[in-house]
Protein backbone atom coordinates (compact mmCIF):
# COMPACT_ATOMS: atom_id res chain seq x y z
CA UNK A 1 0.00 0.00 0.00
CA UNK A 2 0.97 3.54 -0.77
CA UNK A 3 2.30 6.13 1.78
CA UNK A 4 -0.28 8.75 2.99
CA UNK A 5 1.08 12.38 2.56
CA UNK A 6 -0.91 15.13 4.18
CA UNK A 7 0.33 18.75 2.16
CA UNK A 8 -0.64 21.77 4.11
CA UNK A 9 0.31 24.96 1.99
CA UNK A 10 -1.40 28.12 0.93
CA UNK A 11 0.53 28.96 -2.27
CA UNK A 12 -1.02 26.55 -5.07
CA UNK A 13 1.62 26.72 -7.45
CA UNK A 14 3.68 24.83 -4.54
CA UNK A 15 0.99 22.70 -3.62
CA UNK A 16 0.85 21.45 -6.98
CA UNK A 17 4.45 20.88 -8.15
CA UNK A 18 5.56 18.77 -4.66
CA UNK A 19 1.85 17.07 -5.10
CA UNK A 20 2.64 16.30 -9.01
CA UNK A 21 6.39 14.93 -8.05
CA UNK A 22 5.15 13.08 -4.65
CA UNK A 23 2.16 11.13 -6.92
CA UNK A 24 4.53 10.38 -9.48
CA UNK A 25 6.95 8.47 -7.13
CA UNK A 26 3.74 6.74 -6.09
CA UNK A 27 2.78 8.62 -2.76
CA UNK A 28 -1.16 8.88 -2.23
CA UNK A 29 -1.24 12.63 -1.19
CA UNK A 30 -3.67 14.94 0.22
CA UNK A 31 -3.39 18.73 -0.41
CA UNK A 32 -5.13 21.13 2.10
CA UNK A 33 -4.54 25.11 1.97
CA UNK A 34 -5.34 25.96 5.37
CA UNK A 35 -4.87 25.07 9.06
CA UNK A 36 -8.15 24.06 10.04
CA UNK A 37 -8.54 21.27 7.33
CA UNK A 38 -5.31 20.42 7.96
CA UNK A 39 -6.19 19.12 11.52
CA UNK A 40 -9.31 17.49 10.14
CA UNK A 41 -7.62 15.89 7.50
CA UNK A 42 -5.27 14.24 9.75
CA UNK A 43 -7.64 12.98 11.79
CA UNK A 44 -9.87 11.31 9.17
CA UNK A 45 -6.90 10.45 6.79
CA UNK A 46 -4.63 9.24 8.94
CA UNK A 47 -1.42 10.18 7.20
CA UNK A 48 1.98 8.73 7.63
CA UNK A 49 3.60 11.98 7.18
CA UNK A 50 2.53 15.58 7.43
CA UNK A 51 4.23 18.64 5.63
CA UNK A 52 3.06 21.48 6.69
CA UNK A 53 3.95 25.42 5.94
CA UNK A 54 3.84 27.61 8.94
CA UNK A 55 2.19 30.78 7.18
CA UNK A 56 -1.46 29.58 6.53
CA UNK A 57 -4.57 31.04 6.40
CA UNK A 58 -7.23 30.00 9.53
CA UNK A 59 -4.83 28.71 11.97
CA UNK A 60 -0.92 28.79 11.26
CA UNK A 61 1.56 26.05 11.54
CA UNK A 62 2.62 26.15 14.73
CA UNK A 63 -1.11 26.23 15.95
CA UNK A 64 -1.51 22.79 13.63
CA UNK A 65 1.64 21.58 15.53
CA UNK A 66 1.02 21.81 18.60
CA UNK A 67 -2.66 20.36 18.00
CA UNK A 68 -1.03 17.37 16.63
CA UNK A 69 1.51 16.55 19.25
CA UNK A 70 -1.26 17.20 21.86
CA UNK A 71 -3.37 14.32 20.39
CA UNK A 72 -2.42 10.89 21.54
CA UNK A 73 -3.72 9.24 18.20
CA UNK A 74 -1.65 12.06 16.22
CA UNK A 75 1.28 13.08 17.92
CA UNK A 76 3.63 9.80 16.75
CA UNK A 77 3.00 11.32 12.66
CA UNK A 78 6.28 12.94 11.74
CA UNK A 79 6.20 16.92 10.60
CA UNK A 80 8.01 18.28 8.05
CA UNK A 81 7.91 21.95 8.44
CA UNK A 82 7.89 23.61 4.85
CA UNK A 83 8.30 27.55 5.23
CA UNK A 84 10.13 30.15 3.79
CA UNK A 85 10.67 31.61 7.23
CA UNK A 86 14.35 30.95 8.34
CA UNK A 87 14.64 33.04 11.74
CA UNK A 88 16.28 31.69 14.58
CA UNK A 89 13.36 32.07 16.61
CA UNK A 90 10.97 30.36 14.15
CA UNK A 91 13.41 27.40 13.56
CA UNK A 92 14.10 26.60 17.36
CA UNK A 93 10.31 26.84 18.23
CA UNK A 94 9.11 25.00 15.17
CA UNK A 95 11.85 21.99 16.10
CA UNK A 96 10.44 22.54 19.92
CA UNK A 97 6.79 21.72 19.09
CA UNK A 98 8.02 18.69 17.42
CA UNK A 99 8.56 19.04 13.77
CA UNK A 100 11.16 16.17 12.40
CA UNK A 101 12.70 18.55 9.86
CA UNK A 102 12.92 22.41 9.00
CA UNK A 103 13.73 22.96 5.55
CA UNK A 104 13.37 26.14 3.70
CA UNK A 105 11.35 26.22 0.17
CA UNK A 106 13.43 29.07 -1.50
CA UNK A 107 16.69 26.79 -0.92
CA UNK A 108 15.80 23.23 -1.90
CA UNK A 109 14.89 21.81 -5.31
CA UNK A 110 12.18 19.80 -5.49
CA UNK A 111 14.39 16.64 -5.44
CA UNK A 112 16.11 17.09 -2.39
CA UNK A 113 12.58 17.91 -0.82
CA UNK A 114 11.43 14.27 -1.92
CA UNK A 115 14.89 12.85 -0.65
CA UNK A 116 14.37 14.37 2.82
CA UNK A 117 10.52 12.75 3.05
CA UNK A 118 12.06 9.61 1.60
CA UNK A 119 14.58 9.65 4.40
CA UNK A 120 12.46 10.81 6.85
CA UNK A 121 9.26 7.58 5.97
CA UNK A 122 12.26 4.92 5.70
CA UNK A 123 11.84 4.90 1.89
CA UNK B 1 2.06 39.45 18.00
CA UNK B 2 3.32 40.16 21.97
CA UNK B 3 0.93 39.90 25.20
CA UNK B 4 0.66 42.50 27.07
CA UNK B 5 2.78 40.80 29.61
CA UNK B 6 5.49 40.56 27.27
CA UNK B 7 4.99 44.36 26.48
CA UNK B 8 5.21 45.63 29.95
CA UNK B 9 8.93 43.10 30.71
CA UNK B 10 9.52 44.81 27.66
CA UNK B 11 9.39 48.17 29.10
CA UNK B 12 10.97 47.13 32.03
CA UNK B 13 14.25 44.99 30.40
CA UNK B 14 14.26 48.01 27.68
CA UNK B 15 17.82 47.47 26.80
CA UNK B 16 16.47 44.13 25.24
CA UNK B 17 15.16 46.02 22.40
CA UNK B 18 17.94 47.98 21.93
CA UNK B 19 19.91 45.37 21.44
CA UNK B 20 17.60 43.92 19.22
CA UNK B 21 17.76 46.41 16.83
CA UNK B 22 21.96 46.91 17.04
CA UNK B 23 21.82 49.84 19.64
CA UNK B 24 24.12 49.40 22.43
CA UNK B 25 22.83 51.08 25.46
CA UNK B 26 24.80 53.81 25.32
CA UNK B 27 22.87 55.34 22.30
CA UNK B 28 19.29 53.52 23.32
CA UNK B 29 16.94 56.08 23.80
CA UNK B 30 14.62 54.75 26.63
CA UNK B 31 18.68 54.86 28.85
CA UNK B 32 18.93 57.90 27.78
CA UNK B 33 15.78 59.40 28.89
CA UNK B 34 16.49 57.49 32.33
CA UNK B 35 19.97 58.88 32.37
CA UNK B 36 18.28 62.66 31.91
CA UNK B 37 15.96 62.40 34.56
CA UNK B 38 18.40 61.10 37.35
CA UNK B 39 20.48 64.00 35.80
CA UNK B 40 17.64 66.38 36.35
CA UNK B 41 17.20 65.35 39.68
CA UNK B 42 20.36 65.31 40.51
CA UNK B 43 20.40 69.05 39.32
CA UNK B 44 17.98 70.38 40.84
CA UNK B 45 18.93 68.88 44.42
CA UNK B 46 22.24 70.75 44.15
CA UNK B 47 20.52 73.82 43.03
CA UNK B 48 18.42 73.75 45.91
CA UNK B 49 21.30 73.00 48.36
CA UNK B 50 23.78 75.63 46.89
CA UNK B 51 20.91 78.50 46.79
CA UNK B 52 19.80 77.85 50.47
CA UNK B 53 22.97 79.08 51.61
CA UNK B 54 22.79 82.80 50.49
CA UNK B 55 18.97 83.69 49.18
CA UNK B 56 15.72 83.51 50.38
CA UNK B 57 13.28 80.57 49.54
CA UNK B 58 11.18 81.98 46.89
CA UNK B 59 13.85 82.63 44.93
CA UNK B 60 15.47 79.34 45.47
CA UNK B 61 12.69 77.52 44.44
CA UNK B 62 12.22 79.85 41.08
CA UNK B 63 16.21 78.97 40.77
CA UNK B 64 15.70 74.98 41.14
CA UNK B 65 12.64 75.19 38.45
CA UNK B 66 15.11 77.17 36.47
CA UNK B 67 18.10 74.68 36.17
CA UNK B 68 15.40 71.60 35.67
CA UNK B 69 14.16 73.51 32.73
CA UNK B 70 17.58 74.50 31.41
CA UNK B 71 18.16 70.55 31.19
CA UNK B 72 15.35 69.18 30.58
CA UNK B 73 14.01 70.94 27.23
CA UNK B 74 17.08 70.08 25.08
CA UNK B 75 18.04 66.74 26.80
CA UNK B 76 14.56 65.68 25.99
CA UNK B 77 14.61 67.24 22.36
CA UNK B 78 18.21 65.14 21.96
CA UNK B 79 16.54 62.23 23.46
CA UNK B 80 13.61 62.31 21.01
CA UNK B 81 15.73 62.74 17.78
CA UNK B 82 17.84 59.98 18.95
CA UNK B 83 14.41 57.94 19.06
CA UNK B 84 13.22 59.32 15.88
CA UNK B 85 16.19 57.78 14.27
CA UNK B 86 16.39 54.85 16.12
CA UNK B 87 12.29 53.73 15.08
CA UNK B 88 13.32 54.83 11.52
CA UNK B 89 16.34 52.30 11.40
CA UNK B 90 13.87 49.37 12.93
CA UNK B 91 11.30 50.23 10.46
CA UNK B 92 14.26 49.99 7.62
CA UNK B 93 15.46 46.85 9.09
CA UNK B 94 11.83 44.98 9.50
CA UNK B 95 10.73 46.66 6.01
CA UNK B 96 14.00 44.58 4.17
CA UNK B 97 12.54 41.24 5.91
CA UNK B 98 9.03 41.49 5.24
CA UNK B 99 9.71 42.81 1.59
CA UNK B 100 12.54 39.38 1.59
CA UNK B 101 10.46 37.15 2.88
CA UNK B 102 7.53 37.97 0.49
CA UNK B 103 9.92 37.64 -2.48
CA UNK B 104 10.76 34.42 -1.43
CA UNK B 105 6.75 32.65 -1.69
CA UNK B 106 6.98 33.62 -5.69
CA UNK B 107 10.72 32.78 -6.43
CA UNK B 108 10.20 29.11 -4.26
CA UNK B 109 7.64 28.50 -6.77
CA UNK B 110 9.33 29.21 -9.87
CA UNK B 111 12.21 26.98 -8.41
CA UNK B 112 9.86 24.41 -8.05
CA UNK B 113 8.10 24.78 -11.56
CA UNK B 114 11.45 24.66 -12.51
CA UNK B 115 12.18 21.65 -11.21
CA UNK B 116 9.61 19.95 -12.64
CA UNK B 117 9.98 21.19 -15.82
CA UNK B 118 13.50 20.59 -16.12
CA UNK B 119 13.57 17.61 -14.59
CA UNK B 120 11.61 16.14 -17.28
CA UNK B 121 8.58 14.49 -15.22
CA UNK B 122 6.43 16.67 -16.92
CA UNK B 123 7.50 15.07 -20.62
CA UNK B 124 10.55 15.58 -22.64
CA UNK B 125 11.72 19.26 -23.61
CA UNK B 126 13.62 19.84 -26.85
CA UNK B 127 17.39 21.29 -26.66
CA UNK B 128 16.07 24.63 -27.14
CA UNK B 129 13.32 24.91 -24.43
CA UNK B 130 16.38 23.05 -22.11
CA UNK B 131 18.37 26.29 -22.93
CA UNK B 132 15.72 28.96 -21.88
CA UNK B 133 14.68 26.85 -18.90
CA UNK B 134 18.39 26.91 -17.74
CA UNK B 135 18.69 30.76 -18.07
CA UNK B 136 15.36 31.05 -16.57
CA UNK B 137 16.88 29.12 -13.69
CA UNK B 138 19.68 30.07 -13.52
CA UNK B 139 18.53 34.45 -13.10
CA UNK B 140 15.49 32.97 -10.64
CA UNK B 141 18.65 31.30 -8.15
CA UNK B 142 20.36 34.89 -8.74
CA UNK B 143 17.17 36.31 -7.13
CA UNK B 144 17.09 33.81 -4.64
CA UNK B 145 20.70 34.78 -3.32
CA UNK B 146 19.71 38.14 -3.60
CA UNK B 147 16.89 38.08 -1.48
CA UNK B 148 18.69 35.09 1.15
CA UNK B 149 21.90 38.32 1.15
CA UNK B 150 19.01 41.10 2.32
CA UNK B 151 18.03 38.85 4.86
CA UNK B 152 21.43 38.17 5.77
CA UNK B 153 21.52 41.91 5.84
CA UNK B 154 18.90 42.07 8.49
CA UNK B 155 19.99 38.86 10.48
CA UNK B 156 23.52 40.62 10.81
CA UNK B 157 21.75 44.03 12.06
CA UNK B 158 20.03 42.28 14.55
CA UNK B 159 22.73 39.89 15.46
CA UNK B 160 20.83 36.91 15.19
CA UNK B 161 23.27 36.01 12.22
CA UNK B 162 23.57 32.08 13.43
CA UNK B 163 26.74 30.11 12.33
CA UNK B 164 27.29 26.43 12.27
CA UNK B 165 30.64 25.36 13.86
CA UNK B 166 31.91 22.11 11.62
CA UNK B 167 34.74 20.90 10.66
CA UNK B 168 35.35 22.31 7.34
CA UNK B 169 38.22 21.72 4.31
CA UNK B 170 38.97 25.71 3.20
CA UNK B 171 40.12 23.91 0.11
CA UNK B 172 37.52 22.17 -1.20
CA UNK B 173 35.24 24.83 -0.67
CA UNK B 174 37.68 27.15 -2.94
CA UNK B 175 37.62 24.03 -5.51
CA UNK B 176 33.75 24.41 -5.57
CA UNK B 177 33.43 28.04 -6.01
CA UNK B 178 35.98 28.09 -8.27
CA UNK B 179 34.27 25.13 -9.97
CA UNK B 180 30.99 26.86 -10.19
CA UNK B 181 32.33 30.32 -11.32
CA UNK B 182 34.40 29.22 -14.31
CA UNK B 183 32.03 29.68 -16.48
CA UNK B 184 31.81 33.21 -15.85
CA UNK B 185 35.48 33.52 -15.58
CA UNK B 186 35.71 31.81 -19.41
CA UNK B 187 32.69 34.09 -20.45
CA UNK B 188 34.70 37.12 -19.78
CA UNK B 189 38.42 35.74 -20.49
CA UNK B 190 39.68 35.77 -17.41
CA UNK B 191 42.16 33.06 -16.49
CA UNK B 192 40.79 31.78 -12.71
CA UNK B 193 43.36 29.53 -11.08
CA UNK B 194 43.88 27.65 -7.79
CA UNK B 195 46.78 25.61 -6.59
CA UNK B 196 45.26 23.76 -3.67
CA UNK B 197 48.12 22.77 -0.95
CA UNK B 198 48.40 19.77 0.09
CA UNK B 199 44.91 17.71 0.94
CA UNK B 200 43.19 17.85 4.34
CA UNK B 201 45.90 20.85 5.08
CA UNK B 202 43.52 23.60 5.79
CA UNK B 203 41.09 22.54 8.44
CA UNK B 204 38.85 25.04 10.47
CA UNK B 205 35.40 25.02 12.15
CA UNK B 206 33.09 27.21 10.81
CA UNK B 207 29.81 27.32 8.89
CA UNK B 208 30.04 25.55 5.19
CA UNK B 209 27.23 27.66 3.37
CA UNK B 210 28.86 31.05 4.99
CA UNK B 211 32.40 30.27 4.38
CA UNK B 212 31.31 29.32 0.88
CA UNK B 213 29.80 32.83 0.45
CA UNK B 214 32.88 34.53 2.09
CA UNK B 215 34.64 32.97 -0.88
CA UNK B 216 32.18 33.00 -3.74
CA UNK B 217 31.94 36.49 -2.85
CA UNK B 218 35.53 37.52 -3.46
CA UNK B 219 36.06 35.42 -6.47
CA UNK B 220 33.22 36.76 -8.03
CA UNK B 221 34.30 40.22 -7.25
CA UNK B 222 37.80 39.28 -8.89
CA UNK B 223 36.23 38.19 -11.89
CA UNK B 224 33.70 41.13 -12.26
CA UNK B 225 36.02 43.90 -11.87
CA UNK B 226 38.85 42.83 -13.95
CA UNK B 227 39.46 44.52 -17.19
CA UNK B 228 38.31 42.48 -20.60
CA UNK B 229 41.48 40.15 -20.28
CA UNK B 230 42.98 39.24 -16.87
CA UNK B 231 43.93 36.80 -14.14
CA UNK B 232 42.30 35.90 -10.85
CA UNK B 233 44.59 33.82 -8.42
CA UNK B 234 43.75 32.40 -5.46
CA UNK B 235 45.58 31.02 -2.65
CA UNK B 236 45.14 29.91 -0.18
CA UNK B 237 47.75 28.72 3.13
CA UNK B 238 48.15 28.26 7.04
CA UNK B 239 49.94 30.43 9.25
CA UNK B 240 52.42 29.20 11.75
CA UNK B 241 49.30 26.48 12.33
CA UNK B 242 46.76 28.85 13.78
CA UNK B 243 45.39 30.23 11.17
CA UNK B 244 44.29 29.57 7.34
CA UNK B 245 44.52 32.60 5.31
CA UNK B 246 43.11 32.94 1.67
CA UNK B 247 44.05 35.76 -1.08
CA UNK B 248 42.02 36.54 -4.30
CA UNK B 249 44.21 38.41 -6.28
CA UNK B 250 43.26 40.30 -9.76
CA UNK B 251 44.70 42.98 -12.29
CA UNK B 252 41.47 44.46 -12.25
CA UNK B 253 40.12 47.99 -12.27
CA UNK B 254 41.26 48.17 -8.35
CA UNK B 255 39.80 51.05 -6.30
CA UNK B 256 40.46 54.32 -5.47
CA UNK B 257 41.89 55.35 -2.55
CA UNK B 258 39.76 58.15 -1.24
CA UNK B 259 36.78 55.31 -1.51
CA UNK B 260 39.38 52.19 -0.04
CA UNK B 261 38.17 53.14 3.50
CA UNK B 262 34.52 52.79 2.73
CA UNK B 263 35.01 49.45 0.91
CA UNK B 264 33.37 46.74 3.50
CA UNK B 265 30.15 49.13 4.37
CA UNK B 266 27.20 47.77 3.02
CA UNK B 267 25.37 49.01 0.00
CA UNK B 268 28.94 50.22 -1.36
CA UNK B 269 29.87 50.42 -4.61
CA UNK B 270 33.05 52.41 -5.64
CA UNK B 271 32.59 55.12 -8.70
CA UNK B 272 34.87 53.85 -11.07
CA UNK B 273 32.83 50.12 -10.71
CA UNK B 274 30.00 50.98 -11.87
CA UNK B 275 31.78 52.11 -15.30
CA UNK B 276 32.68 48.59 -15.35
CA UNK B 277 29.55 46.27 -13.94
CA UNK B 278 26.10 47.67 -13.88
CA UNK B 279 25.09 44.31 -11.96
CA UNK B 280 26.36 44.63 -8.14
CA UNK B 281 24.18 45.39 -4.24
CA UNK B 282 27.55 46.20 -2.43
CA UNK B 283 26.14 43.96 -0.11
CA UNK B 284 28.67 40.69 -0.75
CA UNK B 285 32.12 42.32 0.99
CA UNK B 286 29.70 43.88 4.04
CA UNK B 287 28.26 40.08 4.65
CA UNK B 288 31.97 38.35 4.50
CA UNK B 289 32.91 40.82 6.87
CA UNK B 290 30.50 40.11 9.16
CA UNK B 291 31.06 36.25 8.59
CA UNK B 292 34.93 36.42 9.27
CA UNK B 293 34.80 38.40 12.36
CA UNK B 294 32.28 36.30 13.88
CA UNK B 295 34.58 33.43 12.90
CA UNK B 296 36.93 35.10 15.30
CA UNK B 297 38.93 36.24 11.80
CA UNK B 298 40.23 39.15 9.63
CA UNK B 299 39.37 40.73 6.06
CA UNK B 300 41.40 43.30 4.41
CA UNK B 301 43.05 44.07 1.17
CA UNK B 302 45.03 46.07 -0.61
CA UNK B 303 44.64 48.16 -4.13
CA UNK B 304 46.06 50.20 -6.61
CA UNK B 305 43.59 51.93 -9.17
CA UNK B 306 44.22 50.65 -12.62
CA UNK B 307 46.31 47.51 -11.27
CA UNK B 308 44.40 45.56 -9.73
CA UNK B 309 43.19 44.36 -5.93
CA UNK B 310 44.43 41.34 -3.71
CA UNK B 311 41.63 40.71 -1.15
CA UNK B 312 42.51 38.45 1.99
CA UNK B 313 41.33 36.68 5.01
CA UNK B 314 42.06 35.26 7.81
CA UNK B 315 40.71 32.59 10.02
CA UNK B 316 41.48 30.56 12.85
CA UNK B 317 42.06 26.79 12.88
CA UNK B 318 41.09 25.67 16.17
CA UNK B 319 37.21 25.46 17.36
CA UNK B 320 36.14 28.21 19.93
CA UNK B 321 34.80 28.21 22.65
CA UNK B 322 30.69 27.79 22.17
CA UNK B 323 29.60 25.71 19.73
CA UNK B 324 26.84 28.05 18.84
CA UNK B 325 27.86 31.66 17.96
CA UNK B 326 25.78 34.79 17.75
CA UNK B 327 27.30 38.21 16.19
Amino acid sequence: MSKKILFAEDEEVLLRSLTEILTQEGYDVTGVMDGESAIEQVTKNNPDLILLDLILPKKDGFEVLKSLKAGETTKHIPVIVLTNLESLGDISRALEAGASAYLVKANYDLEDVLKKIEAVLGT
Amino acid sequence: MKTRREKIIDQIFFWRECKEYGLSVWVCPNFLFLVMGILTIVGMLATYEISQGFTEEGFAALLVALVALVIFVPGSIIVQSFEKMATANRMKTEFVSIVSHQLRSPSSAVKWSLNLLMGNRLGDLTPKQKEYLDLVHYNNERMIKLVNDLLNISRIEKGELFLNQNELDVAELIKKVVDSLSPLAKSSNINLNFNPPHNGELKVYGDEVYVGVVIYNLVDNAIRYSKKEGDVEVKAFLIEDKKVRVEVKDNGVGIPKKEQALIFQKFFRSKNIAKHQSDGTGIGLFIAKAVVEQMGGAIGFSSKEDEGSTFWFEVPTGQRKSKKTFI
